[in-house]
């Protein structure tokens, strides 16, 4: 029997957290199976939690959260199993080389080595680590750090992929190998959920983009539907609302909520 | 008065601020009413060491400077000023490893020289306010009881910060030059932990060749050493006649730390930009290639989690150089079980309470670095494995490396003397373990790199670490001379454990 792949990889209902303030406030959220989505908000909009909690790092208040149709807060192991969270801050280990921390994932993840050992080859490969994979990650720039922490999460073959700020101080070079892996890895049928401050790589690479602000989600759908919901508040300069940046639409959705509060 | 900008004076005040401020955060942790507390506790525990000084060293104020008093006290301030030089390399290695302000300082305009001669200045007055709420309590009591003429005492610790700094700066710039700036950070770390150690564990060890005793003061009163050591006139003693009172020995001494230091300060602050520089770009450019390629192994989350804690502790000599002091101390008992083992005498009594207590102190540290000192905490969240198990297998990794240190000695202890191994052993897991779990209980997230300031991130998980190794310890003398004693230590040393965790945020009620 063929494996059917869940319509939803990410379902989120009335998620919300609270800290001083609610930083997730009720926010309804669903990714497709294979989709490639963008969550945009200004600093302190609530993206950051939301994908910790998606994660499994947070646990949210109220609401639910749905991996592939596993309630994750209720059964997180086997929600984890099909994820994979890379943040802004690669975490690696400074004492370990590339392939020993392939290695330690793998196990984590319990993947037999059969499986992992291949695996990892391919994803230094791809991300240009081979000829660093038997040095220790100390003497490693950014760039290469987060690359290692790519080949990481992509090691057991996630389902979803939840990145936060993954390209952020990374140069040109770095940049577009994980965009690459991770654009190779949607046409595989994985799903990705990505925040950025970097618009134009939300503009090139999402399927779908969500405009997160207060903890609330205002907006959502391809760039040709933001802008033209954004189209009457935009600050086109007299261009046509497809000429519109993406950055425009941006700044005249989040100064919606402001508008009207 | 507003120091020019630039100016030592300036910078003098630049550092003052960042470093008292620095102070205050330790002690209230950001929190006022937890610097009152801290304050009121620092009060008295400064009245308690009064009264403990009183009864240590009360009887010796009216002491005449003869021979066995000034070999006495050059004993004790030698033991200091070789901890205040093992403190004095630490902080100058730091000074040249840490990046902090550096850029900014060696960016600007401003004579960085200046600044760098403040800090190697503010390294000897740290070393000397260190020492003194540790060396006053004893001080005062003396000039309570004996007079004045012991104030030269206080002398003596600002002539032994200037000298431990000055040597300290000296060495350390040696080792940068001879063995290169990738390499002295962990051999000045190891220096450090032995020169720290040395001279106790060079009595001790002396004690246990000559009188079959661990202390060291048995070596410091015999007749033996003093029939070798010059007579009372000598300059050799001019450090305690200081401490004593003698106004030419103190100006001497205090004199030859002084110009010590400066020179100090003189030939090093202007090459001290170019040494921080040469070391931040060796860390740079430092790449390890591990040679060992095997294929992947089959493991389980758990062995995955112990292996990779495991390999960390191994390729971190700089971690490794910080429980390395703990280990030097095993020596002595090591060589007192040797030498007993050789005599066939009954002093395995001793051995007990210093192992158990040796392993909590060792399984303590390693445990904040498997539990708190965790680089990938978000990694080892998400991967598919429960909290309780991730955190099982960390701690079966920290009681391993204490079963790997104390399997050997406790196995030799057993050919010798089978029930004092079994006290040792049972001994050494309860302490392991009260200090792993104080360890949990207060866990929290840092960068194993922060393993030094874990001791101020929770005062009370660092006392209560120490009171239950020392309770432990205790238990286990008594129970190796008579079981039904231990009861009462071990009650209180169990109790101890139990009301840490009462106090602990793991106890606290949760908010869901």
């Amino acid at each position: 029997m063929q494996h059917v792949a869940p319509p939803f990889a990410l379902e989120i209902a009335g998620l919300v957290k609270r800290f001083d303030r609610p930083a997730v406030d009720g926010l309804n959220l669903n990714v497709r199976s294979g989709e490639f989505y963008a969550l945009l908000g200004p600093n302190g909009a609530g993206k950051t939690t939301t994908l910790r909690m998606i994660a499994g790092l947070l646990l949210p208040d109220a609401g639910s959260i749905r991996v592939a149709g596993i309630d994750a807060p209720a059964n997180p192991v086997a929600a984890k199993r099909l994820m994979a969270w890379i943040s802004d801050e690669p975490m690696i280990y400074d004492k370990l080389t590339p392939r020993e921390y392939l290695e330690f994932v793998a196990g984590l993840w319990g993947l037999a080595p059969a499986l992992a050992e291949p695996r990892a080859q391919e994803l230094l490969g791809w991300l240009e680590l081979v000829p660093h994979a038997q040095e220790r990650c100390e003497g490693f720039s950014k760039g290469m750090r987060q690359k290692v922490a790519l080949a990481g999460a992509l090691i057991h073959e996630p389902q979803l992929i939840i990145l936060d700020e993954p390209l952020t101080g990374l140069d040109a070079g770095s940049a577009r190998q994980v965009k690459t892996v991770l654009r190779e890895r949607v046409r595989a049928g994985g799903t990705v959920i990505m925040t950025t401050h970097i618009l134009e790589v939300a503009e090139r690479m999402a399927d779908r983009i969500g405009v997160i602000t207060r903890g609330k989600l205002i907006a959502e759908g391809t760039l040709e539907e933001l802008r033209h919901r954004a189209g009457k508040n935009a600050t086109t300069g007299g261009a046509a609302s497809d000429q519109v940046s993406l950055e425009d639409t941006f700044l005249a959705l989040v100064a919606e909520p402001a508008e009207a509060a | 008065m507003i120091a020019e900008p630039g100016s030592v004076v300036w910078f003098a005040g630049h550092e003052w601020r960042l470093a008292w401020r620095d102070w205050i955060a330790i002690l209230s942790g950001g929190r006022r009413k937890r610097l009152r507390r801290a304050v009121i506790a620092m009060a008295i525990f400064i009245v308690f060491m009064h009264f403990v000084a009183y009864w240590m060293v009360g009887r010796y104020a009216d002491a005449a400077p003869d021979k066995s008093t000034l070999v006495a006290i050059t004993g004790s301030v030698l033991l200091s000023w070789l901890l205040m030089i093992s403190q004095a390399m630490e902080s100058t290695t730091r000074a040249f490893y840490s990046r902090s302000d550096l850029d900014l300082i060696l960016a600007s305009p401003a004579a960085a020289e200046k600044l760098f001669a403040v800090r190697i200045a503010t390294v000897a007055l740290s070393l000397a306010m260190m020492a003194l709420p540790l060396a006053a309590p004893f001080i005062d009591i003396l000039i309570a009881r004996g007079g004045w003429r012991w104030m030269g005492a206080y002398g003596l610790i600002v002539a032994m910060g200037a000298t431990a700094t000055a040597l300290a700066v000296g060495l350390t710039v040696a080792l940068f030059r001879v063995i290169g700036a990738k390499r002295t950070r962990f051999v000045a770390q190891v220096v450090a932990a032995v020169i720290g150690a040395a001279f106790v564990i060079g009595l001790q060890i002396a004690a246990i060749l000559s009188y079959g005793t661990i202390s060291r003061l048995s070596v410091l009163q015999s007749q033996t050493l003093l029939a070798h050591l010059p007579n009372a006139g000598s300059r050799v003693w001019w450090p305690a006649r200081a401490a004593l009172g003698d106004g030419t020995a103190l100006l001497g001494v205090l004199g030859v730390g002084l110009i010590l230091l400066a020179a100090t300060i003189v030939i090093v602050a202007p090459r001290f930009g170019a040494y921080a520089n040469t070391a931040a770009g060796a860390a740079a450019s430092s790449v390890v290639q591990v040679r060992r390629s095997t294929t992947f192994r089959a493991m389980s989350p758990r062995h995955a989690l112990r292996r990779k804690e495991w390999t960390l502790l191994q390729r971190d000599p700089w971690l490794v150089s910080q429980t390395l002091m703990q280990m030097l101390y095993l020596i002595p008992p090591a060589v007192l079980l040797w030498r007993s083992f050789a005599d066939g005498n009954a002093a395995y009594q001793l051995l007990v309470p210093v192992l158990v207590m040796a392993a909590g102190q060792l399984a303590g540290g390693l445990a904040w670095l498997a539990i708190s000192g965790e680089d990938a905490p978000d990694l080892v969240a998400s991967a598919p494995v429960p909290a309780g198990f991730i955190m099982r297998a960390k701690i079966e990794a920290v009681l391993g490396v204490v079963a790997v240190v104390f399997t050997p000695l406790v196995a030799v202890l057993a050919i010798a003397s089978p029930w004092h191994a079994l006290v040792t052993s049972v001994g050494i897991v309860v302490a392991a373990v009260a200090a792993t779990a104080i360890q949990l209980w207060f866990r929290g997230q840092a960068k194993r790199s922060q393993f030094r300031r874990r001791q101020v991130s929770s005062r009370l998980a660092t006392f209560a670490e120490a009171f239950s190794s020392i309770g432990w310890a205790a238990t286990a003398a008594v129970a190796a001379a008579s079981l039904p004693l231990a009861i009462a230590p071990g009650l209180l040393a169990f109790l101890a454990v139990m009301g840490t965790w009462l106090m602990s945020p793991r106890a606290q009620p949760r908010h869901a």
